[in-house]
């Protein structure tokens, strides 16, 4: 709030108005109509519905085919952010240290951020085509019997190695921009106080970027929940057998192919109570700011 | 500063390598024929039909329908992403003006309103928000693409935070030079965010180019594809067509929906850096 205001009636809510009015339309009218559809269970012609409680929920979330996106969504966040943000950080450390040659290297390692995930979904999917792709042939002749189409465990590797590759990008931005707003002094008291650069790393670097980090964790959950739709859908579709459905793209399945309004609608409602935990956890932890 | 040690330079190359490497490769065997491609797997070199694939990308029309161009994706996204970008400043800027230079009764509750869309990403009210918009009759139009996408928190934030930090004393002169409400906005403030603006712009078009979900929902005509959503459509033609996969047009439809934001990212990257870091926090 500013000490100096403009005092009127009618004008702030003009100037407000837009970004309400769009709020209210197409955030929470629809998402209120999901909590509403959520409850009711319609008859395979969409004619007539009736108030069913918690039917939905429980039908659609205490089943196979729930849980079992449930576990994939779980190890494949914890996959794409543990393995973009340890890559990220491992090239933005390197990067922050040389000289020769840094702008280009920022460069070439920030420039995949403009990639649409579906659009590396695709590309990733040429890549492992079975008539012409070289990841596909490089797996099987290394040993592995490779077939992601078949797969499950084969199927999950694409996705996720697709997903990090896409994520590195964002992570190495703002690693880099944690680590250039380590102040000079410390990094030189630093330097005089410790030799090996391992140790230094531990001790004075990572405690300082925790912030950063943290708040890359809670971007790559969002990312690997969300985000990672166009990627799914461009790769695996979620098969073999659902191997590769993440909850987010279960909602999508049940709502638009199956026509199952109210089951898809129940689903959206546990996932908005996810992202309430997820922001509630951010914010908590942002105004604490995780520091040493 | 002590000596950088060659394995620094092999990590980096290594990891620049892994992110530049599978888009050279999409780039180089979309200019093979697709015969060469079937029988050599991917290129790793430019071949000779550079052209010809593009320009028959680009002009002739492809698709389920056989309605659409690559132009005619380009052209698309780029609305796209320019009025995703526009829509998002301009909604953003007004909504922190009102909440940081007035005082109104329903400021902080409306406040509120803005935060909670980032608890409401559109995958967890995909289906409701499609009916909103086919019951206006906007399904297929440019505003019903672009306009329910362009709500904004962290625009909103950026710009709060951003507002707050501009001396009070400027307020005070314009208000004694009788500078009205509007004209302290227009003729102030938004020069003064001049560079703010500039980096939410940049890093807005690329998420707007980049849109998959809503587009793909709300298109059905195959003439209002963006290039995002088009490409696997296409693909799916292309190479579940019987006839010789395509797979050199699949490979340049990837490319052109790379390099408009790619190269705006280049462009303006220290812009862009800026806007990424400073929205986001």
């Amino acid at each position: 709030m500013k000490r100096v205001q403009f005092e009127h009636s009618a004008i702030p809510y003009m100037f407000i108005a837009p970004q309400i009015i769009i709020i209210v339309v197409f955030f929470l009218w629809p998402a209120a109509q999901a909590v509403y559809q959520s409850f009711l269970l319609e008859d395979a012609f969409g004619l007539s519905s009736q108030f069913v409680w918690f039917r939905n929920y429980s039908d659609t979330i205490f089943n196979d085919a729930w849980l079992q996106a449930a576990g994939f969504t779980i190890v494949f966040s914890t996959l794409v952010t543990a393995l973009s943000l340890g890559l990220a950080l491992l090239l933005a450390v390197k990067a922050n240290e040389v000289i020769r040659g840094a702008s280009t290297y920022k460069t070439l390692l920030m420039w995949a951020y403009a990639i649409a995930p579906p659009v590396a979904g695709l590309m990733g999917n040429l890549m492992f085509n079975p008539l012409i792709g070289d990841l596909y042939i490089f797996m099987n002749s290394i040993g592995f019997d490779f077939d992601h189409k078949l797969d499950p465990y084969d199927a999950g590797f694409v996705v996720v190695l697709i997903s990090v590759w896409k994520q590195v990008s964002v992570n190495f931005i703002f690693f880099l921009s944690g680590l250039q707003g380590i102040p000079k002094g410390v990094q030189e008291a630093a330097l005089m106080d410790c030799k090996s650069s391992t140790r230094r790393f531990w001790t004075i670097t990572f405690p300082l970027l925790a912030p950063t980090t943290f708040f890359l964790m809670v971007i790559n959950i969002t990312y690997a929940f969300f985000e990672t739709f166009g990627i799914i859908d461009t790769t695996t579709q979620g098969a073999p057998g659902g191997a590769t459905t993440t909850l987010v793209y279960k909602v999508f399945q049940d709502g638009f192919r199956g026509a199952d309004i109210g089951g898809s609608s129940a689903q959206s409602v546990v996932l908005m109570i996810m992202v309430l935990v997820l922001t509630v956890i951010q914010f908590r932890f942002i105004e604490k700011k995780v520091h040493y | 500063m002590e000596r950088v040690p060659i394995s620094t330079h092999i990590i980096l190359i290594l990891g620049a390598l892994f992110m530049t490497l599978p888009v050279w490769v999409a780039f180089a065997t979309s200019t093979h024929a697709p015969e060469t491609i079937l029988r050599e797997g991917l290129q790793f070199w430019p071949g000779p039909h550079f052209f010809e694939t593009y320009n028959e990308v680009l002009f002739v029309e492809g698709g389920v329908m056989k309605k659409v161009t690559a132009t005619t994706m380009l052209k698309n996204s780029m609305i796209l992403g320019v009025g995703f970008a526009i829509g998002k400043v301009i909604i953003s800027m007004l909504a922190a003006y009102a909440i940081v230079y007035f005082r109104f009764r329903l400021g902080v509750p409306l406040f509120w309103v803005i935060f909670m869309t980032l608890l409401l990403p559109l995958e967890v009210r995909i289906i409701p928000s499609y009916e909103v918009v086919a019951n206006m009759g906007l399904l297929d139009t440019k505003a019903g693409l672009i306009i329910p996408l362009i709500a904004s928190a962290t625009g909103t934030f950026f710009f709060r935070q951003f507002f707050k930090s501009v001396p009070d004393e400027l307020l005070e002169a314009a208000r004694l030079d009788g500078a009205s409400a509007w004209g302290f906005f227009i003729d102030i403030l938004v020069p003064l965010s001049k560079t703010m603006i500039a980096a939410i712009l940049i890093i807005m078009f690329v998420v707007g180019w980049n849109q998959y979900l809503w587009p793909l929902i709300m298109t059905t005509k195959e003439e209002n594809y963006t290039l995002v959503i088009g490409i696997k459509q296409i693909y799916q033609v292309l190479n579940e067509g019987g006839e010789l996969p395509q797979f050199q047009k699949a490979f340049a439809l990837t490319i052109l929906a790379t390099l408009p934001p790619v190269l705006v990212v280049l462009i303006f990257q220290r812009w862009f850096v800026k806007g990424l870091v400073e929205s986001e926090k």
